[in-house]
């Protein structure tokens, strides 16, 4: 990473640069390059672009979910509903545009509006959720475990207890989003990077990211400084809610369908690809970069346990709760010292 | 005053009981709706209640779902104090944390039928009704070995790991082993179609020859079936799923070639034993016993006799 300054410049220089590279912030980093390298020995297809796209496109809906509980998190706050919401959202985006079928509409019409319908409902679930914690005063792990058991049991109530399918005559429209390519890239893992760059910059570059890094330091200074402090929380539950929305209208053209057993547990992923990534859980400080590169290592665990016969499948659990623990463990020790 | 008004309550009680003796109260419990199967269950048992309750006025019953072991144990606690049911018909979440709940509604005079998973205590039911996964397994192993002519490489899709997974598995893997058939890898995917397109996307990065896939289960077959038509390999090899849901039986009624099969898992066998649990209190016919449903293989020619479309799965 530091390769151009380390070269050139005379031994002073170059020892400071070296102490600048913030090392235990790059340790994620390090075990995801550890990942490829055992991945590659694992398998000769691994490092093929199929399979490197593969589980960038399936890292796409958690990581674009954890950008927004990145920002939810350093804020001080947590967000436990964002996978029964993303089901919700799915479930109705589906009855909607099913609805809408056959009607004026045209098929690309009928997603366009789906597609709209999404992003709204996702702006206001996330809304409601940040209103009930900042102006209801309620702790937000309440609030939005409790949004996590309503979304889920409104689609199952939509689905009739099965599962919510796409009208056949929309399926073709609708897949390339998922399916399609751009210059050779998927678009899910373009929405990602164009998802992770906007949430980066938000965070690193705007008055609003400090706003929100100082709130999850400490609320009261903030409240001290100024800073309007439940409207700054509130909108960090609404991006939350927006980011679950793109996940969602990157989701359904995938298998056409929604039912309760959707998104099951992906708030834990969303939390862990945060936490991997070097935020800290109470909020206050982290970056984008490392909830992205989290989300592509929890896919990426998956993948390499599937790619082998050699762990029994009985443990793969196992291994994937040691490799997340010792990525973690590897960022506090160095911080600790 | 005081005595008129205890004469009220000695005859009220006294009504209220008399109407009690002439209603049956069968307590139905099952799991919530959280997967297609399920989702399946739920909705025999209404069809079933709302069939029965018409066909026999003297007949009431009580359907309770629930989300986990212990929930569904409180549920039965609410339908004999509540409810005071004279029968339950109940599909245990899961089968040791319910032996003991459903052995002392036993004691307390309620008759008691088990579906689908069996108690881990035998001779607490009266009647037990299930489906058979052993046979499941082997229904599907018998399939796969006729068409590849006892050669050629597969993939097995698992669900939960649980004991129905396991007895589905063994059985398959017992008919398998000893063929010219390889089984390249097997990976659970949790009867769930998102995991279904993930394993199987990784199978075909990692298999170049693919025959056949066992996917177990109807959902899983669905997520199996993208990925294919991702990587474009539909055309190369055959899925054979199992349940019966009902896209997949309409599928096989016309003929499709991915998925040329389906094994029955009937949800609907809730309703097999809320029709024979019924018999009991409304006839003399003798029921005890052993239902244990056939696991068929559904064909092009008889998927009609299997396709329910008003049903959600």
């Amino acid at each position: 990473m530091s390769a151009p300054e380390a070269v050139a410049p005379p031994a002073p220089a170059w020892r400071g640069a070296l102490r600048r590279v913030p090392w235990q912030q790059l340790t994620p980093l390090l075990a995801l390059v550890l990942l490829v390298v055992v991945g590659s020995l694992l398998h000769p297809s691994f490092l093929t672009a199929t399979n490197l796209f593969n589980v960038l496109t399936r890292s796409a809906f958690i990581g674009i979910i954890a950008v927004g509980a990145t920002f939810v998190i350093i804020g001080g706050g947590i967000d436990l509903s964002v996978g029964s919401m993303a089901a919700f959202l799915s479930g109705a985006m589906i009855l909607l545009m099913n609805a809408l079928q056959g009607g004026a509409l045209s098929p690309v019409g009928v997603v366009l509006m789906g597609v709209g319908m999404v992003l709204g409902s996702g702006l206001v679930a996330g809304a409601a959720n940040g209103l009930a914690i900042t102006r209801g005063r309620i702790e937000p792990f309440i609030v939005t475990l409790g949004t996590l058991g309503i979304f889920r049991s409104l689609v199952t109530y939509l689905a009739d207890g099965g599962t919510i399918s796409l009208d056949f005559g929309l399926r073709g429209v609708y897949r390339p989003v998922f399916y399609g390519n751009l210059l050779g890239i998927p678009i899910p893992v373009w929405a990602f990077a164009v998802v992770a760059v906007l949430g980066a910059i938000l965070l690193h570059r705007t008055r609003f990211g400090r706003y929100v890094r100082a709130i999850g330091s400490n609320q009261e200074v903030a409240r001290y400084a100024a800073i309007r402090v439940a409207r700054i929380r509130t909108l960090t539950y609404v991006i939350q809610g927006l980011c679950v929305a793109i996940a969602v209208v990157l989701y359904v053209p995938r298998l056409g369908s929604a039912s309760a057993s959707t998104g099951i547990l992906w708030e834990l992923e969303a939390i862990a690809a945060v936490i991997i990534g070097g935020t800290a859980l109470k909020g206050g400080s982290g970056h984008i970069w490392g909830t992205v590169v989290g989300a592509i290592m929890l896919s990426l665990i998956g993948n390499v346990l599937n790619l082998t016969s050699v762990i029994s499948e009985y443990l793969n659990g196992t291994v994937q709760g040691l490799i997340i623990i010792g990525a973690v463990f590897l960022q506090r020790g160095r911080q600790g010292r | 005053m005081n005595r008129s008004f205890r004469i009220l309550a000695a005859v009220a009680t006294l009504a209220f009981g008399v109407a009690l003796a002439q209603t049956t109260t069968i307590g139905v419990s099952i799991p919530a709706a959280t997967h297609g199967w399920t989702g399946g269950v739920n909705w025999w048992a209404a069809q079933a209640k709302t069939r029965l309750e018409a066909a026999y006025p003297n007949l009431e019953f009580v359907i309770n779902t629930a989300g986990s072991p212990a929930e569904q144990a409180d549920d039965l606690e609410d339908l004999i104090a509540i409810n005071q049911i004279d029968a339950l018909v109940i599909l245990p979440f899961e089968s040791d944390p319910l032996t003991e709940p459903v052995a002392s509604a036993k004691d307390r005079g309620v008759f008691i039928t088990v579906v689908d998973r069996g108690l881990s205590r035998a001779g607490i039911e009266d009647v037990y009704v299930a489906g058979n996964n052993t046979v499941m397994g082997q229904v599907s192993a018998e399939y796969i070995i006729e068409r590849l002519g006892g050669q050629g490489k597969i993939v097995v899709l698992r669900g939960i790991p649980t004991a129905i997974d396991n007895e589905r598995f063994d059985a398959f893997m017992a008919l398998v082993e000893p063929t010219d058939i390889e089984v390249l890898d097997s990976q659970y995917a949790n009867w769930n179609r998102d995991d279904g397109f993930e394993v199987m996307q990784d199978f075909l990065t990692r298999f170049p020859e693919i025959d056949a896939v066992w996917a177990q289960d109807d959902d899983i077959a669905l997520g199996v079936i993208e990925a294919l038509r991702q990587a474009g390999r539909e055309n190369e090899l055959f899925v054979v799923g199992g349940a019966g849901m009902k896209e997949i039986i309409k599928g096989v009624m016309d003929g499709d070639t991915l998925i040329p099969v389906d094994v029955l898992y009937p949800p609907a066998m809730i309703a097999t034993a809320m029709e024979v649990t019924a018999l009991k209190f409304v006839s003399d016919v003798p029921i005890l016993g052993r239902y244990i449903l056939d696991s068929t293989l559904i064909t092009p020619e008889n998927a009609a006799d299997y396709y329910f479309p008003d049903s959600p799965f």
